[in-house]
């Protein structure tokens, strides 16, 4: 057989995740419309198609080496809205940026928001993506009342909620079709401000009890834990918890009084593309994250704060994602249900006994588990940490790490994943099986895939 | 697919006896390889490194390759690739030949110019080539500090990898921003079945440590791979020796 050479066009590019790491090529197709997307997936040829949206996941879900990946940011038209319901359909490409651009002067929010905006609506449908109101909100997937799905054999269905396809494709990764537009439920707000309060917590058993008494008492929970900390400091963290501002407890002559609904996020400027590695080892992580922990309030109510400050404090620095240098960063995130404290103590306790130079990382209490075959979210506690690839031994360590979290009947998150072991995956997701089998009757030659799908055999 | 720190899934050995290749295997088998594909000419040690590697829970499959027979490299390392992805591929097949023998023997000294060079010239298109196609993946070239600068006591040899190791360096920029990823490690003196009863030259090496830096290599998607590292300084005022002076140092 002859080996086909592959020739280079002004459509493929080197593709990788927020991570990145592990760069592949694709050709990059921008669908303007529906038909231009049935289009690209009938055409995309042997190595199938995947779609993608602003790259924020931080593995290689969105990624399709040799074959052919859509860019769904061309489909950004916000298709419908109905301000007395609260309902709004829009197409797949639109981020949850433009949607509080357009939905937060009208008093509207999104139902969940993720550590960052910058997510498409598609991409927060296909990973299922959670927020800091899991505990009473869910994933959003929970929110969706319905979507439409581009299949592999180019046919359009309306999707609707409580049918396995629904289930499969919320958290399903983008590999059962193409999402092009979802209908969503939203949550009315009176202001675009935050009522906070943070308190400062000296060690993870304290933690966990203060998360475990009140959590429901706000819509918004979670800890910031400093996994540097050793000792009896072991898990320090500062909890914030918040919930929206109504008007009437804005102070008299708050200046949102007169624009209580203003949506004016801060962008700063982005660092170079060509950081060094290395530059955030355990020292000046360490530091940083004392002077952070030092300077948290002892304990804060009322505060007020805005949205984007609150929510995506990281949005505000454009491309972050290069301050871990070229060799790339991770995010190791993973949920291991209630009653298994321990373990969650002792994964702390070796992270914390390693000195990964992480940034205080995500502690939160899961609601319910949700209803998608490969959502992340049970209840439990989840844990949420960026590390540098170049850590030596990293690896391993994290791979020791999966058989605690797989042991305990936990999970690792999907989307943000770029480096589980497939083996341990069935052990973590008990509907894997049902998934790969709607997969393989709905897509029998595995038209729809990724560079994850690939490397966890989905 | 290779995972966050560069580890593959699935490897191509070319040369499945070398003993680099095979301690390259055995460590990539510990983090997350799953299909070896040994391609060398078919020999009892050639099916005892297949089992060697089996008993590390591998799925090990040789194929027919003779760096020679060029003319069959397409088809041979063709079909491979059409049974999968390979996440990387180790260009490990070269001969040291005997230096003073091949001086009064071209034909010998040929064969050894073949293997290193025109053998892997035909070998590393052919795999870039499919590489390519299938968007992502990295050569690993086994180049040498011989090729750095010829030396009296090894220069058939030398040219030989200084010619592949130019090659590979032209190949990997000719690849750069396709996804694929091309690795041209340099080690020194290896102890191996290769160099046995040679003299060992200072920074002398081993298998297993070669393995090691191309495993580092992969995570940081290096070019160029030094082993030991403190050859790349070695080497470099090694490069500056004057011509009269080099012809007499005891190397």
């Amino acid at each position: 057989m002859a080996v086909e050479t592959h020739v280079l066009d002004d459509d493929c590019e080197a593709l990788s995740g927020w991570g990145r790491t592990a760069p592949a090529l694709a050709r990059v197709r921008r669908p303007r419309g529906h038909a231009e997307a049935v289009e690209a997936v009938l055409g995309c040829g042997p190595r199938g198609a995947v779609a993608r949206g602003l790259g924020r996941a931080y593995g290689d879900a969105a990624q399709n080496a040799g074959g052919t990946v859509l860019d769904m940011t061309g489909l950004d038209r916000i298709l419908a809205l109905d301000t007395t319901a609260g309902l709004v359909v829009c197409e797949a490409g639109v981020s949850l940026h433009r949607l509080m651009e357009a939905l937060l002067p009208l008093g509207w929010f999104v139902p969940v928001t993720p550590g960052t905006r910058y997510v498409t609506v598609g991409g927060a449908i296909a990973a299922d993506i959670h927020g800091r109101n899991h505990h009473g909100s869910g994933s959003f997937g929970r929110h969706v009342t319905a979507l439409e799905l581009l299949t592999a054999d180019g046919g359009i269905r309306t999707v609707l909620p409580g049918t396995p396809l629904f289930d499969a494709t919320t958290g399903g990764l983008g590999l059962t079709g193409v999402i092009l537009s979802a209908a969503l439920r939203l949550l009315p707000v009176e202001t675009s401000l935050m009522r906070v309060e943070t308190e400062r917590v000296p060690d993870l058993d304290t933690l966990m009890a203060r998360l475990t008494a009140d959590d429901h008492a706000h819509r918004y929970s979670a800890a910031r834990i400093d996994l540097l900390a050793r000792g009896a400091a072991t898990g320090r963290s500062v909890l914030t918890r918040g919930d929206h501002a109504p008007y009437d407890a804005l102070p008299r002559h708050h200046r949102a009084r007169r624009a209580p609904l203003a949506f004016r996020p801060v962008r700063l400027p982005a660092p170079p593309p060509h950081v060094p590695g290395g530059l955030l080892g355990r020292a000046s992580v360490g530091l940083f994250n004392e002077l952070w922990y030092r300077t948290a309030p002892r304990a804060a109510t009322g505060r007020l704060q805005s949205l984007p400050a609150f929510f995506h404090p990281l949005d505000g620095v454009p491309h972050w994602n290069r301050i871990h240098g070229r060799e790339g960063f991770l995010q190791y995130r993973f949920v291991v249900p209630y009653g298994q404290e321990e373990t969650l103590r002792r994964i702390v306790r070796r992270i914390a006994d390693r000195g990964c130079p992480s940034f205080p990382a995500v502690l939160k209490r899961f609601g319910a588990a949700d209803p998608g075959w490969l959502s992340f979210p049970l209840p439990g506690w989840t844990l949420a940490l960026d590390l540098p690839t170049g850590l030596p031994g990293l690896g391993r360590f994290l791979d020791a790490l999966d058989e605690e979290v797989a042991g305990a009947g936990g999970r690792v998150h999907l989307a943000e994943d770029s480096r589980v072991r497939p083996e341990t995956l069935a052990a973590m997701y008990p509907r894997l099986d049902e998934f790969r089998a709607l997969r393989a009757t709905l897509d029998p030659r595995s038209v729809l895939t990724s560079d994850l799908a690939r490397r966890l055999r989905l | 697919m290779k995972d966050a720190f560069g580890a593959p899934q699935s490897l191509l050995v070319l040369g499945g006896t070398s003993e680099i290749g095979l301690a390259t295997a055995r460590r990539l088998i510990a983090r997350r390889t799953r299909t070896v594909w040994l391609a060398g000419r078919p020999s009892p040690a050639l099916t005892a490194a297949a089992d060697s590697l089996r008993a590390l829970g591998a799925d090990v499959r040789t194929v027919p390759f003779d760096a020679l027979d060029t003319a069959s490299h397409e088809e041979r390392l063709g079909k491979i690739f059409t049974e999968g992805d390979i996440d990387m591929v180790l260009l490990a097949f070269g001969v040291l030949g005997d230096q003073a023998r091949d001086e009064s023997d071209p034909v010998a000294a040929v064969r050894v110019a073949q293997t290193n060079y025109t053998g892997a010239v035909s070998a590393g298109l052919v795999c870039a080539g499919a590489l390519q196609a299938q968007g992502h993946g990295s050569l690993v070239v086994l180049s040498s500090v011989a090729g750095e600068r010829a030396r009296r006591a090894d220069f058939i040899y030398g040219s030989s990898k200084a010619g592949l190791d130019a090659f590979a360096q032209g190949l990997g920029d000719a690849l750069h921003g396709t996804g694929v990823h091309v690795m041209v490690v340099r080690p020194g003196f290896v102890r191996s079945r290769m160099t046995a009863g040679l003299a060992e030259a200072p920074l002398a090496t081993t298998p297993e440590a070669v393995a090691a830096a191309i495993e580092l290599g992969l995570r940081r998607r290096s070019e160029t791979v030094w082993v030991p590292g403190a050859l790349r300084m070695v080497m470099a005022a090694v490069r500056h020796v004057p011509r009269p002076l080099f012809r007499r140092l005891p190397v």
